[in-house]
């Protein structure tokens, strides 16, 4: 049934327009994973009010190939400009950029191509094999249920997220109460408008990515006296075919990353984790450990692959439950509902051509993906030697434009502007951006999903705990929430130092 | 220094945290007829707010670092950003007071056009050349994207107008 499925799929995915779009997708998704300030998150935020007019499969395969090619876009800022483009990106930092300044970048970014190649397709193959009989699970699935995954979906921002655990909290309700603002559609009572016509219609979850992460990310990097100085690409089929010769030897690398990657992607906040445990795996298990941040190629492969793994992993929850594990899956999540799809396990019973072409495309994109890039990478890299005085402007201008089309009104690109300096505020604090939008996205099921559960208990919270599935998911919430204190306490209990913590998510 | 910016971060989501429980408190925060009424949730979400940004304000209290939070050096690119982001965003829609125009609305082309040259001349210190042809070709690009392939339309002012858009 499973490869019936998939070649239904593949037919939709490899029509000619849907092959156009992917590559479309790519180019402008690898274009915005090399420009600062502009990340897979808010170019699919961006290109979301382009896509309303279109079929929803060819919608969600421009905004997946999109991501992919912003995924591959980081690679290249990483190693030829030490500029991580994504937070996962910053420990292929670590090798690459010492190995483009040895000369060796063509050899760095094939290896990271690669990897990333390995990881998506370790991750897509996983996913072809375990979303149906997820969504099946979900099927099962009532509010309660629902609602015990969400619990489980921040808090483990919460445990896992790294960072200062109070202020992922902060994010998270923040992003929760900018939800609840405007119509309660279930009592048709207005929340939180104080009599400002303006706030009724509430804050678009786009207008804050688009200003978060668009405009927040370009105030942070201006203040950095951003200068790139870049490393020589020495791109060619010479070096590729040499480095394709070389990676083979990294097979354990590739399998033990590509598994880290996959079981922390589909956890909300799993790519940056991922990709530095990844890295020190790969240190710890290597002959030669003390090569790494030199520029060894393993270093890169290792926190590429997961990476990748991890990234597409996060669109497991999101086509089986409705649930994004990324702000680039949150933001597509909400162009379904735009769309007109339903979210959830349903969409595999009621619109199997919709998610099928999106799986069969996930292989496609990042075939076409990888060939794109190996063959681009001069072109992209020449995107980097724009003046900064030319690309500041032209991503904000992008960013309005993307704000305004959304409903095309003026108030939303203002909101753009004020959640722009919030952004950079917020990030300068260490109050992690990424919960917030995805609260903000899953604020109004969330409330519903809890709503049911209470009126199914009669008002009792006892109907977490009653229902078996319901129950175990809470509990591991409830442990995820609480290993923030756990953690501290267990390691001085076994005479460990404290933990420095992972990096905080973007 | 961090600590303040910390401080007064926590205040002001505090203050959000209050205005969400009063809001809530006014719609009914407990059980209706037929469920949690409107309040239910955000006047949780309001109470957590409270507790944790008084924990946080604690904690930058007690741990502080005499970090600055942002050098003059730092302050000066970032405000040259805003400034005329916000020019420009008024520009496109305008300001009017009591039906008396204060800001003309130029449409989002012509005060993209206008973003991008000042901006090129304030801070890049372009060539008047380079500056004219990047602020003419990047508003028509996207005019001909939005406008006419994918029929997404922009505030438009005057010049459009005349050009019969």
């Amino acid at each position: 049934m499973g490869i019936e499925n998939l070649l239904l799929g593949f037919q939709i995915a490899i029509t000619p327009f849907n092959i156009f779009m992917a590559v479309v997708g790519i180019t402008l998704g690898t274009i915005i994973g090399v420009l600062p300030g502009l990340g897979g998150a808010n170019g699919v935020a961006i290109l979301l009010p382009l896509t309303f007019t279109m079929p929803p499969t060819s919608a969600i395969i421009l905004l997946t190939s999109l991501y992919w090619g912003a995924l591959f876009g980081g690679a290249i800022t990483s190693v030829l400009f030490n500029i991580p483009g994504e937070p996962w990106s910053v420990a292929t930092t670590f090798d690459g950029y010492p190995l483009a300044r040895q000369g060796k970048g063509g050899q760095a970014l094939t290896a990271a191509f690669t990897s990333s190649f390995v990881g998506a397709f370790f991750s897509i193959v996983l996913i072809t094999l375990f979303a149906p009989l997820l969504a099946e699970i979900a099927l099962r699935f009532g509010p309660p249920e629902f609602f015990a995954i969400q619990l489980l979906t921040f808090s483990s921002f919460v445990g896992l997220g790294g960072g200062n655990p109070l202020k992922s909290v902060v994010s998270i309700l923040l992003g929760f109460i900018l939800g609840a603002v405007g119509l309660d559609i279930v009592t048709g009572q207005l929340r939180m408008t104080f009599g400002v016509t303006d706030l009724m219609k509430g804050f678009d979850f786009i207008v804050a990515v688009i200003g978060l992460f668009g405009i927040g990310e370009i105030l942070l990097s201006v203040e950095e006296g951003l200068t790139f100085r870049g490393a020589a690409t020495g791109m060619n089929l010479t070096v590729v075919l040499q480095t394709w010769k070389i990676l083979p030897r990294y097979a354990r690398t590739f399998v033990r990353a590509a598994f880290i990657g996959f079981w922390m992607g589909f956890k909300p906040g799993g790519a940056t984790p991922a990709s530095f445990m990844s890295y020190a795996f790969a240190k710890r298990f290597s002959r030669h450990p003390e090569r790494f941040g030199k520029g060894e190629l393993e270093g890169v492969v290792a926190p590429e692959t997961a990476a990748h793994a991890a990234g597409v992993a996060a669109m497991l929850p999101m086509i089986t439950l409705g649930i994004p594990g990324s702000p680039t899956a949150a933001v597509m999540l909400g162009g379904l509902i735009i769309w007109g799809l339903q979210p959830g396990p349903l969409l595999f019973t009621e619109k199997p051509d919709f998610v099928w072409g999106l799986i069969a495309s996930m292989y496609t994109g990042n075939i076409i993906g990888v060939l794109m890039v190996l063959a681009g990478v001069p072109l992209f890299a020449a995107i980097l030697k724009i003046p900064f005085a030319i690309l500041t402007p032209l991503i904000v201008v992008v960013c309005a434009i993307g704000a305004y089309a959304v409903h095309s009104s003026m108030i939303d690109v203002w909101y753009m502007v004020i959640f722009g300096v919030v952004g950079y505020v917020f990030k300068k604090l260490d109050y992690p951006l990424a919960p917030l939008v995805l609260a903000l996205v899953l604020g109004d099921l969330a409330e519903n999903a809890l709503r049911q559960s209470l009126i199914m208990s009669q008002g009792s919270l006892g109907v977490f705990f009653t229902r078996p599935i319901a129950c175990a998911i809470t509990v591991v919430a409830l442990f995820f929430l609480g290993m923030p204190i756990i953690t501290p306490w267990w390691r001085r209990l076994r005479g460990l130092p404290p933990a420095s913590g992972a990096p905080a998510e973007a | 220094m961090t600590r303040t910016a910390d401080l007064i971060t926590a205040a002001v989501l505090f203050a959000i945290g209050v205005v969400v429980v009063a809001d809530s408190l006014r719609l009914g925060a407990g059980w209706g007829t037929d469920g949690p009424k409107s309040g239910f949730f955000p006047f949780w979400l309001g109470v957590l707010l409270l507790v944790v940004t008084a924990a946080i304000a604690v904690q930058a209290w007690r741990r502080g670092t005499g970090k600055q939070f942002v050098t003059r050096a730092q302050l000066v690119p970032v405000g040259k950003v805003i400034a005329p982001m916000v020019v420009f965003v008024l520009l496109t829609g305008g300001v009017k007071l009591a039906d008396v125009s204060l800001v003309p609305a130029t449409g989002l082309y012509v005060a993209a056009a206008l973003y991008l040259a000042f901006y090129m001349r304030w801070v890049g210190h372009h060539s008047w050349l380079t500056i004219v042809l990047v602020a003419v070709a990047i508003p028509v690009v996207t005019f001909v994207v939005f406008e006419i392939w994918f029929l997404v339309p922009m505030p438009k002012g005057p010049l459009e107008a005349s050009l019969g858009f």
